[in-house]
């Protein structure tokens, strides 16, 4: 397969026809492969059921916690006690590992109101209410302990659980999303 | 190969048989007549303002009978369909109450309809659908233009397949709605059904549903409407947003095809020459070997 | 798939693997310097566009399932759910359904060009077998991927297809019921398919993987159909056939795109849009179009059991070809007599196809049951006496002296080579 003597201009023009055909090839395969993985990410009817869903809270009781869900991801909505609003305000945030203030992870005036993703950032049990050294949280998989602002307190999971969007449409009705 | 014998045999044996049942069955249907689309051909494109009057149509007329199960509202307001805008889509999903639920107390209730809705069926089943209109049941619209055709006889399939025609189906529903006529050719229409000219058998269970001035569009500045108030031009209306409504990536489909037949044809020119310049290699190759 | 390999690798970790699994060897020695004929025509691309589309409907196949739902009250909104909201999800449908046709069409002209050239006498018997034997994976897969949109056609093409063996007797009711897993064609129906859809493509290529090691015993056929003898009369197979057949590929992917872009429903049934409803049956049910020539085959005999024992049988026999065909002369270039029943057979393969989509009533059914006598008497009888009456050219001395003409008598016959050798072009 060795080639005749090519004079040095041939063998340019040659290079680059196989140079520009390999491109193209590389530049078709490359197009092809785009569909296939783009296939992947959530579809146009899953990105909009992710519209925001309303929540009336007249029904959740002092103390209680409920659960709900916004595009497909579950949120705790609770109705917070007097005792465990002041144990969460009076927590000295330095000493969290991942410091927040309970104000922020609230509405202002709407502190009884705590709404916050109902998976726990170590890898995504539910953690079980009313329970755990703080009464906020216990995740029963790996034992993170989460207070009654949702914060971390003990365990592995590395944050807190996070506050989703969300707002207040009327004195009893959220919105989340 | 010989693939001009091959294909000269199949055309004269089938040519001479397709010949002799079409003379078989000429009697039977009739051909709806072909329109211009301008979402045919390899540049298609749906005319938005043609979506937008025919969705009119389907709202106003089509739907009192007909679902359409797949349409959401949010579709309307997507790229490559009638253009309606993000406030226009919320406003109308919003004139809709969607069943919902259950609640916390365990209810079914009513709520105002969002874009991410689908368009709520005129009867709460097939059942019901049925018996409101005399036991036939009414088609969901979804895929209905994909879903009707007509025969194309030898040579036309073959011819079809290079002209890109492949606007059977709204042919079909357009002729269909301009189909209903009070000679009934000698045919016995009993009480309830209806004479039409293109439905298979000729007896239909819907009546004429379009009628000239019935849905009114809307006026340009001279105050008058773009397009004639006619049951011509609302059957091609709601025909052509009956295809959009059916392949809403039918723009997208024919774009992509486009760059990507037009790319693969330069690829294929540069596979020519380099094929050429490897094989030219081959003498030398043999004076090796 | 074949031989020993020279193939050193160059760096120290590919030596040490190497060593240990000589694959890269293997590979080597199979496609990269494997000699080929070096007058292969262009119909001898079709075994890589056949493995291109393997792996491409695969491909969209796998994505297809993971938007996909099996179920009888899910299925055909899901379907529509991928063709509307998943990101180039109509694109991969219509590649899928579409593929599957290209496919079929790539191996037709596979298969004629096997009979043409007479590819499957010996010593390529096992290859031709194991052809054979793709190609029914083939048809089961298609037919069962058809079911899965669950259309109307889907339906009732599986109701049709499943039915067929009920037509044997005794134990026929039962194998049926069986298929279905119910007493009808419904949701157990349509999950066992999904799961054989998915199953059988793999099996294919495990099927194609011996097919290309039983090539490389014997090594391609060629047009003058004589065995290659001197290093003159082939080409490594890189770059040589790797760049003939990549330039194939990419001119059959332009027909291909031109189908799934453009017409992506022509090949399709208009009532496959419509949902399966158990209680009509379509007016006018036919199968996919490379099903139509064994589809008119089972319609000519008025007689179930043999109407299906035919159709089955229309396949089966060319299992049996390598020993019908009494020839001594290898291709078809050199046998006059032959290419005229050749190239009958094929038209009327290809007018069977379109009787197969035609109702079975009046003349249709003449002709159906003419094409099929002529179908069944080509390897029965055509195939059997010619190799012993017609006479034949005589053969170029070797495949190098086929392509370059050098003496004599070969090369006044060179010209008349049917699908002349293109080693230029
Ligand atoms: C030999 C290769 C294959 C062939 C010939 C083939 C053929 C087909 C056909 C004819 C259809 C119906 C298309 C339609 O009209 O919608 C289909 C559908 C389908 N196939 Fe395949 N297929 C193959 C491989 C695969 C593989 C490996 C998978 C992987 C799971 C797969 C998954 C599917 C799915 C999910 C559908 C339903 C979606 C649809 O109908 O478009 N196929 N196939
Ligand atoms: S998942 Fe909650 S502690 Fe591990």
């Amino acid at each position: 397969m060795t080639d005749v003597a090519t004079t040095a201009a041939e063998h340019t023009r040659r290079d680059f026809l196989f140079i520009a055909t390999g491109a193209a090839g590389a530049v078709a395969a490359a197009s092809a492969i785009w569909p296939f993985v783009s296939q992947m990410a959530p579809d146009a009817d899953t990105i909009a059921a992710g519209a925001p869903v309303e929540f009336d809270l007249t029904p959740v009781a002092e103390g209680q916690i409920v659960k709900l869900f916004w595009r497909g991801k579950l949120i705790f909505v609770r109705h917070r006690t007097k005792t465990e609003i002041k144990t969460a305000v009076e927590t000295d945030v330095a000493s969290l590992r991942d410091p927040e203030a309970d104000s922020v992870r609230v509405k202002a005036g709407k502190s009884q109101w705590l709404v916050v993703y109902g998976n726990c950032t170590h890898l995504g049990c539910v953690p079980l209410g009313n329970d755990g050294a703080f009464n906020g949280w216990l995740c029963p998989c790996h034992g993170s302990v989460f207070d009654t602002s949702g914060r971390i307190r003990q365990g592995p999971a590395p944050t807190n659980l996070p506050v989703p969007p969300y707002e207040f449409v009327s004195d009893q009705k959220i919105r989340i999303g | 190969m010989k693939t001009f014998k091959l294909i000269a045999a199949a055309a004269l044996v089938s040519g001479f048989l397709g010949g002799v049942a079409q003379a078989q069955h000429a009697h039977e249907l009739a051909i709806p007549p072909r329109n211009e689309w301008s979402f045919a051909g390899p540049f298609g494109k749906f005319d938005k303002t043609q979506l937008q009057r025919g969705f009119k149509v389907y709202k106003e007329v089509c739907a009192n009978c007909h679902s359409i199960n797949l349409l959401a509202f949010r579709n309307l307001g997507e790229a490559g369909g009638p253009g309606f805008s993000q406030g226009q889509v919320k406003a109308l999903a919003s004139t809709f109450k969607i069943k919902d639920g259950p609640n916390d107390a365990g209810d079914m209730f009513e709520r105002e309809g969002r874009p991410a809705d689908r368009w709520p069926s005129p009867f709460p089943n097939k059942q019901a659908a049925a018996a409101a209109n005399g036991g036939a049941l009414p088609p969901d619209f979804s895929v209905i233009a994909k879903a009707r055709t007509y025969p194309r006889d030898f040579p036309w399939f073959l011819v079809d397949m290079f002209t890109q025609y492949q606007e059977h189906g709204v042919d079909y529903i357009t002729a269909l709605l301009l189909g209903y006529s009070d000679d009934t050719h000698g045919v016995e229409v009993p009480a309830g059904k209806y004479y039409n000219t293109y439905f298979p058998g000729n007896i239909i269970s819907m009546p004429k549903p379009l009628n000239d001035g019935q849905v009114e569009y809307i006026k340009g500045a001279d105050g008058r409407s773009q397009v004639p108030e006619t049951v011509e031009q609302y059957s091609k209306d709601v025909s052509a947003f009956l295809m959009w409504a059916a392949e809403p990536q039918l723009e997208k489909r024919k774009e992509t095809g486009f760059k990507a037949i037009a790319f693969l044809i330069v690829l294929a020119g540069l596979l020519y020459f380099t094929k050429k310049k490897i094989w030219a290699r081959i003498e030398d190759h043999h004076s090796q070997a | 798939m074949s031989g020993h390999s020279t193939y050193v690798p160059k760096s120290a970790i590919g030596r040490w693997f190497e060593s240990r699994l000589p694959i890269m060897g293997l590979i080597h020695s199979s496609f990269v310097v494997f000699p080929n004929p070096r007058n292969l025509n262009y119909y001898w691309t079709f075994g890589g566009i056949l493995a291109f589309m393997l792996v491409s409907q695969i491909l969209t196949g796998v994505v297809l399932a993971m938007h996909y739902v099996a179920n009888v009250d899910l299925a055909f909104n899901s379907v529509e759910h991928i063709m509307r909201d998943v990101n180039y999800g109509w694109m991969l449908r219509y590649l899928h359904a579409n593929g599957a046709s290209m496919f079929f069409v790539a191996v037709y002209v596979h298969i004629a060009r096997g009979l043409y050239y007479g590819s499957y006498k010996e010593p390529r018997e096992v290859l031709w077998i194991l052809g054979v034997i793709i190609f029914l994976l083939m048809m089961a897969t298609a037919f069962m991927g058809y079911v899965l949109p669950w259309g109307q056609m889907s339906f009732w093409g599986a109701t049709v297809i499943t039915n067929l063996f009920s037509a044997l007797p005794g134990v026929g009711e039962t194998i049926v019921t069986y298929l279905w897993g119910g007493f009808s064609v419904g949701n157990p129906t349509l999950n066992r398919f999904f799961s054989l859809h998915y199953l059988l493509p793999f099996m294919i290529a495990g099927v194609v993987v011996l097919h290309v090691w039983a090539l490389h015993v014997p090594g391609s056929n060629n047009p003058a159909g004589i065995e290659k003898k001197t290093d003159k009369d082939t080409l490594p197979f890189h770059p040589y056939f790797t760049v003939k057949d990549a330039f194939a590929v990419v001119c059959f992917l332009i027909f291909f795109c031109w189908f799934a872009f453009y017409i992506p429903n022509y090949l399709g049934h208009a009532d496959n849009y419509i949902e399966a409803n158990p209680a009509v049956t379509p007016s006018h049910i036919v199968p996919e179009w490379y099903f139509l020539p064994f589809y008119a085959i089972l319609r000519a005999v008025p007689d179930k059991l043999l109407g299906v024992l035919a159709m089955f049988g229309s396949i089966a026999i060319l299992v049996f070809l390598p020993w019908l065909d009494s020839s001594k002369v290898r291709s078809g270039s050199y046998r006059p007599a032959f290419q005229v029943f050749f190239w009958v057979f094929v038209a009327n393969a290809i007018v069977l196809g379109w009787l197969g989509g035609k109702p079975p009533e009046g003349l249709y059914v003449h002709a159906s049951r003419l094409c099929t006598l002529y179908y069944f008497a080509y390897f029965i009888v055509i195939l059997p006496l010619l190799g012993k009456f017609e006479r034949t050219r005589p053969l170029p001395a070797s495949i190098a002296e086929a392509v370059l003409g050098t003496s004599g008598s070969a090369s006044a016959m060179a010209g008349s080579v049917a699908a002349s050798p293109n080693t230029k072009g």
